[in-house]
């Protein structure tokens, strides 16, 4: 079962191909994030050029998903029609230590009325959609401490 | 030195009456010519005197078609600044404020118009099959609102100094005690108390109902002219003492992935504002602090250098922001909360007010008036307004 009820818009990669190895690597469960080939900083989002040396030579390289909680909400209010009956659901900004201390969006399973504790350990869990058109996968988060 | 300080004043402001998202009988290039006329009557100058056009978020009321329905002798500027919605609330006042100080421009009108029911609203979410961008890393989680885009900055600016509710509360209260004296406002008569406040429902964790803006439609407009001429109209002039506008090092990096996250983006602008107006932040005498949502409104005072940040819990407390007596009187219009969402310029017309002597919630002898436009966004911008006095 998805986290979110479907419909909301899927995501594609952007029509310049900046993010498409991101999306192709998801659905293979694994996550690529961007690293420069100089000066070896990791970046996210992801962007043409390196901010730190200017590069244009970024490679998409393969980072274990696990993470720390850096902020978190709790939405109850539904601005899409998908999400009309779905209740509260919880959004996490995670941060990544061992790629750059980068930050993804994601949600986080369990009883959205948890109490979410920022700092709290994360693993990533990976949340395959191919029965839709186009097919996606998206990437949510536990908390690390929680039962598999 | 190069500064705007006391170059140019406000001599004109109009507003039409404003109204809910979707319920005004005008479209929104109507609006706009509305509060334009007004100003000018206010001001007591002929809208063909008009030759600058300023304004921001994208207006859709274009300044050439402006100018030829006004019948305007000649265009020589016409701004928009670029990016971050209603964060260019002063960067417009201060870029029509720069082309007069200039000479490029004589008589320039800040505007801003909107008619949500005859275009699109701002509080929800893409109705599409696909998303690619920055949206694409968002949206599938269901994050895709303004409120959502922010309150996970103002839960951790909460987590980081341990803010409590009430912080966020005393914020509304206050915008909706002011509007019970404004019957422009859009909650005038609808007084808001604090179990009210309490009682209603989520949004988005820490944000209640009240503590959003509305969504409304309406046009508000201001008339900027060299010092030199301001003394020529109908109306005592508001001087511009300071505008800045931006956003600190790297604030756009997508995906929540600003390096200084629990911000409002004011920390490398506050040092610039106050310098060029040669005041400090125990000189302003009322501020008037964009309430797209109250937890940013906490974040600008915080970083405009009126309360520390580990203090806001004492310091928040609806009393301070009241007018006439409070301590920092504190959006005295009603605001965006709960006179009119005009996008920010509402609050720009209320600075001015005060230093006029006009507001419905008049803090006596104002001299010195503060605007803080937009907060969390990129770019954003703030201005201050001082009288005759402080030149």
């Amino acid at each position: 079962m998805n986290y979110l009820n479907t419909g909301l818009p899927a995501p594609i990669p952007a029509g310049d191909g900046l993010d498409k190895p991101f999306w192709e690597g998801l659905q293979k469960e694994l996550l690529l994030l961007q690293r420069c080939s100089v000066c070896t900083g990791w970046q996210w989002g992801p962007e043409w050029s390196c901010h730190r040396c200017h590069s244009f030579e970024l490679r998409y390289e393969e980072v274990s998903p696990v993470g720390v909680i850096f902020s978190y909400e709790r939405v109850w209010h539904p601005v899409h029609p998908a999400l009309k009956e779905q209740g509260p659901y919880l959004i996490v900004l995670v941060v990544l230590p061992q790629a750059g201390e980068v930050r993804m969006v994601g949600n986080l399973l369990g009883d959205p009325r948890q109490e979410v504790p920022i700092g709290a350990e994360v693993r990533g869990v990976f949340e395959h959609h191919n029965d839709t058109e186009p097919a996606f996968t998206l990437l949510h988060w536990e908390l690390s401490n929680s039962a598999t | 030195m190069r500064t705007l300080r006391g170059r140019v004043a406000v001599v004109g402001i109009g507003e039409t009456a404003y109204y809910k998202r979707g319920e005004s009988p005008d479209a929104e290039f109507k609006l706009a010519l509305k509060a334009i006329l007004a100003a000018c009557s206010d001001a007591g100058i002929a809208p063909e005197a008009i030759d600058g056009f300023a304004s921001y978020s994208n207006d859709r009321s274009d300044p050439s078609r402006l100018a030829a329905a006004l019948g305007c002798r000649e265009l020589r500027f016409a701004n928009m600044q670029w990016g971050g919605g209603g964060g260019g609330g002063s960067a417009a006042v201060g870029n029509g404020a720069a082309a007069v100080a200039t000479g490029m421009a004589e008589c320039v009108v800040v505007f801003r118009s909107l008619a949500q029911g005859q275009f699109g609203r701002f509080g929800q979410g893409p109705r599409r099959n696909v998303i690619q961008g920055d949206g694409a890393h968002t949206v599938p989680y269901g994050l895709m609102s303004p409120a959502q885009m922010f309150a996970m900055k103002v839960q951790r600016f909460m987590f980081d100094h341990q803010v409590v509710q009430s912080a966020l509360r005393s914020i509304s209260l206050a915008s909706y005690h002011h509007a019970q004296n404004n019957p422009r406002a859009v909650m005038y008569g609808r007084p808001l108390d604090e179990r009210t406040y309490e009682d209603s429902r989520w949004i988005v964790e820490p944000f209640h109902l009240y503590d959003c803006c509305q969504e409304n439609d309406g046009a508000a407009a201001m008339i900027i002219v060299p010092a030199e001429r301001a003394g020529d109209f109908a109306q005592p002039p508001a001087y511009l003492l300071s505008a800045v506008a931006g956003s600190h090092y790297r604030a756009g990096a997508s995906v929540h992935n600003t390096p200084d996250y629990a911000t409002s983006t004011f920390k490398t602008l506050a040092p610039r504002l106050y310098e060029m107006a040669g005041v400090s932040p125990g000189d302003v005498n009322v501020l008037q602090s964009y309430e797209n949502f109250t937890g940013g409104v906490m974040m600008s005072i915080v970083e405009h250098g009126f309360c520390e940040p580990d203090a806001c819990n004492e310091f928040f407390v609806k009393e301070r922001f009241l007018a006439p007596d409070g301590e920092l009187p504190l959006n005295t219009s009603g605001g965006n909360l709960a006179e009119c969402y005009m996008h920010g310029l509402g609050l720009n017309i209320e600075a001015v007010r005060q230093i006029r002597g006009q507001s419905t919630n008049q803090v006596a002898g104002a001299q010195v008036s503060m605007v803080i436009s937009g907060p969390m966004v990129t770019p954003v911008s703030a201005s201050i307004f001082g009288a005759e006095g402080v030149l």
